[in-house]
């Protein structure tokens, strides 16, 4: 049953002349190497992640079961359509249901993160002004607080920053933000509860003067758990948002990857969304390619499926009660910055929901840095919350704890940032050798930047 | 409410602490108006009815599995050994987040390094990223990058790239102003004479091509190198990894970056994502490229230590002036890939391949002798994937074919016109020789009834 | 030593010293400890042409990268070629074998150029 092998029916010049120098190991060998790796690897069943902007929240068991399930992660994208019902039914679903929680009239599931969420509507914006015969929309208004795949989504799209100062309450200068409109701007981008944690309460206003403008208004998603089922970008005025269902929806980090960062419009935008679309035909769904005014294909097939069935269970688990959700997570976020407040103080005053930004400088040791404090929390088996972000706040903690810890979790973690705030101000030289109890002692990054070492072997010559 | 682990008693003791009479109190600063909206979902599900339903979905697809496959065309349904599922289903590496705070995250920057080793060799390039999100995106960034390297702003893309790569890169060049401009298909391979006409000019970025085309066959590419070359342009060679491994790689025939998709090494189908985008580039590109780098280091004790490195080059810290807006990257895919080669190694992939292109030629030639059908190109080394030409329209045969469930491969009219009468046909190591008895078997019934089917419609 | 000529600060703390019709620039000491470890350094190619107040190259600590702006127009002649591969010189000694660039001076010097007390008072006025 076999033809020729690759000796006979490769042309001699295509052959791979020298192997590539791979490592093969026995199957006990390869699951103990990982073992050993994964002892070395803080993860979120070992202890609270408090990361700020990052929602490390708990993956349920079973939607990491059901994404196993051979109907779901065994079938081709190119298979007949009559074969995949189920899954695109799924897809079809989780659409509707990220609409109504965000009140938007569409939604694409394909971009593969958040930042290529940001990428996919912005490309949409601009189709959307091209569309409209308006070609000198160049510009989005950025605060200077945003997450730096904002601005560099926009460059990836083309477009140039302009950047608005936020006010001493942490929200948007609005007599900035006027100053920075024109009829340049094609998109206003923020998220809402801020980077800072702070809801802007102007958001109509913000609204208003973005759509005066002539602007869209895009709302980043990065921030919706402190309002799922709260409240709702569409109801503030927003066109456009992304999400990113490895936050909001617990699909799990993997690492850093792979998320996914569906991407939601308002009806007048949505003949731009990529291709393809799911529709519902009679009793069952199909995919349309036909979309003249689509931006395209943004990546390869349909999304990242295997992500959008932990999100359809995780939505399908809480159903209409997912308010909970955010209630918790705004009061265990308002209880931890509570806690903290004696030893740590916090960077402003403001009212902040599911995460909030504390600051060494005003804390019971204020020439602690804040990535000593950082290191020495890795000794304590916690990871430490989001340093040095947002740049506009100096020795910045950003600390979100989701709703699903525990107030015990939360009273320990407290504890241990008040015994390392006293540490400090008794011994302010440990600090620097932390962390002691890791797996390795404090890392040169230095080192690794000035001579790059990327790979386990030289490269040839 | 399963995952929530405060009781009410919980919350009441938070919110007195916080000087909250009630929760909405917590979200004070919402306009009114807007708290509690009412949304269109349904009630709660308990676990047993969540389980129940989604097996239920799950129950209306028909996984490859079940079938007899001969679909390939970007996604491979290629063997997983359980030991890769076991490794990326740990809870260390599924639920940790991107390892900022080396200390904490020693050995997932351990395994991401040697990905990114892994990387590098089988494509022959000094450097390798941590990741991309699929093949596509990572042959859109890496054409990107050689824009900014060359400061020219047109890409040449071989129409034999695979067509969802082709798409993909229309959508990140129109953003950017970027031009794109094909280079025509001869046969199953890129047009080199066209190549080297459109090259002429000298005002090219980079000659992306596919290595084997989209229709399976394998190109020129060292002369597409040198042409490339020969004007000032960079050249990308979006290549399959598996096919790396027995294949010339990208970087010994002088491309300057290699992409490629990684689901064939060791992740399954899932309906096309996520799977793993590959990323290599010469030392020269090093301060270019694309998302997370691990380097090698050590620690205060002196001890070998991993962190991110050449973060410069990144979102969070050069923002609008970054190499790309890539954040959240397909480390977890990243790592089943790590442990996929690892377990295989070199010469394991060579197996793979090596099984995959037996069946594959055994198949094309008793194929191409069945009456009616033939090889679509009977001139062009392939691998394991090719084009039969059918007596009628090869979406009708695929369709009859179905019914025997047999996946016979991809229609290529939805890709070519001309192209309507074939089928892009794939075998693997899971390709059994009952099942190309099978596929054999069918194909004379498969043809007259899609040719009677192909009269009625004719005549309606 | 004394240095023989005495340099001029911008206030975006670069420096330039006189030599002849040549200039050396660098990067302020205040400069370098604000960036904590110099890691890599973007600098132009000989030939270049730089102007005054403009871009000129990007110097990168770990978690930071840095725009430098030309203290004075003209064309690059030298390219420190130490600083290059050991970039760490720049924190070692910023003002002295830390210098990134030599450039043939076309042009009168920028007027608003601070000399050495005019830039401390310029980067204490900025703290806090």
């Amino acid at each position: 049953m076999d033809g020729p092998g690759l000796a006979a029916t490769l042309p001699d010049d295509q052959r791979r002349r020298r192997p590539a120098r791979l490592p093969s190991v026995s199957e006990p060998e390869l699951a103990r190497h990982f073992g050993r790796l994964a002892r070395r690897t803080h993860n979120l069943q070992q202890g609270i992640y408090p990361l700020g902007s990052c929602t490390m929240k708990y993956n349920p068991a079973v939607n990491e079961e059901m994404a196993q399930l051979e109907g779901f992660a065994g079938c081709h994208p190119y298979q007949p359509e009559a074969t995949i019902q189920g899954a695109l039914e799924l897809m079809w679903t989780l659409e509707r249901w990220l609409g109504t929680i965000t009140g938007m009239d569409a939604f694409s599931l394909q971009p593969a993160a958040g930042a290529h969420g940001e990428w996919t509507g912005l490309r949409m914006i601009q189709a959307w002004h091209a569309a409209s015969g308006d070609l000198t929309r160049t510009e989005v208004v950025i605060p200077d607080s945003a997450h730096g795949t904002n601005p560099a989504s926009a460059a990836q799209c083309g477009l140039a920053v302009v950047t608005v100062r936020s006010g001493a309450d942490g929200t948007v200068d609005l007599e900035d933000l006027v100053r920075r409109l024109s009829p340049r701007t094609a998109a206003v981008m923020l998220t809402n509860p801020n980077t800072l944690g702070i809801f802007e309460r102007e958001i109509a206003t913000v609204a208003r003067l973005a759509h005066a403008a002539g602007a869209l208004l895009y709302y980043d998603g990065a921030n919706l758990n402190a309002l799922v089922g709260m409240a709702r970008p569409g109801d503030m005025g927003f066109d456009i948002v992304h999400l990113n269902l490895h936050k909001t929806f617990s699909t799990p980090h993997g690492g850093g990857g792979p998320g996914a960062g569906p991407v939601g419009v308002r009806a007048r935008l949505e003949p731009f969304l990529p291709t393809p679309r799911i529709e519902r035909e009679g009793g069952g769904y199909r995919l349309d390619e036909d979309r003249p005014r689509s931006i395209g294909k943004v990546r390869s097939f349909y999304g990242n499926f295997g992500m959008l069935v932990r999100a359809y269970c995780y939505i399908r688990a809480y159903g209409d009660g997912i308010a909970q959700v955010a209630q918790d997570a705004v009061l265990t976020s308002r209880y931890l910055r509570h806690r903290l407040a004696p030893a740590l103080g916090t960077a402003l005053a403001s009212d902040s929901f599911h995460e909030f930004v504390a600051t060494t400088t005003r804390s019971t040791a204020p020439r602690l840095r804040a990535l000593d404090l950082a290191k020495r929390m890795i000794d304590f088996g916690i990871y430490p919350p989001t340093v040095y972000f947002p740049t506009t706040v100096p020795e910045a903690l950003m600390f979100e704890p989701t709703e699903t810890e525990s107030r015990a979790a939360l009273d320990d973690l407290a504890e241990v940032v008040t015994a390392i705030l006293d540490e400090a101000a008794a011994d302010p030289e440990r600090l620097h050798m932390a962390p002691e109890q890791a797996p390795v002692g404090r890392v040169d990054e230095v080192s690794a930047a000035r001579h790059p070492e990327v790979r386990w072997w030289p490269a040839d010559r | 409410m399963a995952y929530l682990p405060n009781t009410d008693a919980d919350r009441a003791a938070m919110l007195a602490a916080v000087g909250a009479a009630a929760v909405d109190d917590l979200f004070r600063d919402v306009p009114s108006e807007w708290l509690h909206p009412a949304l269109d979902l349904p009630p709660p599900l308990s676990e047993p009815e969540l389980v129940a339903e989604l097996r239920a979905l799950a129950r209306r697809n028909r996984p490859l599995a079940d079938w007899d496959c001969f679909l390939g065309a970007g996604i491979t349904h290629r063997f997983i050994p359980q030991v890769v599922h076991a490794t990326i289903r740990r809870p260390e590496f599924a639920t940790s987040y991107t390892p900022y705070q080396a200390e904490a995250s020693q050995g997932y920057l351990q395994a991401i390094f040697e990905f990114q080793t892994m990387v590098a060799e089988l494509y022959g390039l000094a450097v390798a990223n941590a990741s991309m999100y699929d093949g596509a995106t990572a042959t859109a960034e890496g054409a990107l990058m050689a824009v900014a390297h060359t400061g020219r702003s047109r890409l040449l893309v071989s129409a034999t790239c695979h067509p969802e790569t082709l798409r993909v890169l229309d959508t990140y060049a129109a953003g950017r102003g970027v031009q794109v401009t094909r280079i025509p298909r001869a046969g199953a391979i890129t047009d080199l004479g066209a190549a080297r006409e459109l090259l002429a000019g000298g005002e090219s970025a980079v000659v992306v091509v596919a290595q084997p085309s989209f229709l399976g066959a394998l190109e020129p590419v060292r002369e597409l190198v040198q042409a490339a070359h020969a004007t000032g342009a960079m050249a990308l060679v979006a290549a399959d990894p598996v096919a790396a491994s027995v294949l010339e790689p990208p970087g010994a025939l002088g491309a300057d970056i290699a992409s490629g998709e990684g689901q064939p090494l060791g992740i399954p189908p899932q309906l096309g994502g996520p799977t793993v985008g590959l990323l290599a580039c010469s030392e020269a590109l090093l301060r270019r490229i694309p998302g997370r780098l691990v380097g090698r280091t050590t620690d205060a004790r002196g001890e070998t230590a991993y962190c991110l490195t050449l973060q410069t080059r990144e979102q969070h810290i050069r923002r609008e002036r970054a190499t790309s807006n890539i954040c959240t990257n397909h480390a977890l895919m990243a790592l089943a890939a790590t442990a996929y080669v690892g377990r295989l190694g070199a010469r394991g992939l060579e197996q793979v391949a090596e099984i995959s292109s037996r069946r594959a030629h055994h198949l094309a030639t008793a194929a191409g002798r069945r009456p009616g059908y033939a090889l679509a190109f009977p001139d062009a080394p392939f691998l394991w994937e090719f084009v039969l030409r059918c007596p009628a329209p090869a979406a009708a045969v695929a369709a009859r074919m179905a019914e025997q469930g047999i996946l016979a491969g991809l229609p290529l009219g939805r890709v070519d016109p001309e192209l309507e009468d074939c089928l892009l046909v794939c075998t693997t190591e899971l390709t059994t020789p009952p099942m190309i008895e099978r596929f054999l078997a069918a194909l004379p019934a498969a043809a007259s009834e899609a040719r009677a089917v192909a009269t009625v419609e004719a005549v309606r | 030593m004394p240095d023989p000529t005495p340099a001029r600060f911008t206030r975006t703390h670069e420096w330039a010293r006189p030599e002849g019709e040549e200039a050396v620039v660098g990067i302020s000491d205040h400069a370098q400890a604000q960036l904590g470890d110099v890691i890599f350094l973007d600098l132009p190619e000989v030939g270049a042409r730089v102007q005054a107040g403009e871009r000129f190259g990007t110097v990168e600590s770990v978690k930071a990268a840095s725009d430098l702006y030309a203290p004075v127009g003209g064309s690059v002649v030298a390219v420190n070629p130490r600083a290059a591969t050991a970039p760490e010189l720049v924190n070692q000694d910023p003002m002295g074998d830390g210098w990134l660039i030599r450039v043939a001076v076309e042009g009168a010097w920028p007027a608003d150029l601070l000399d050495a007390a005019g830039y401390d008072q310029w980067v204490a006025s900025q703290a806090g």
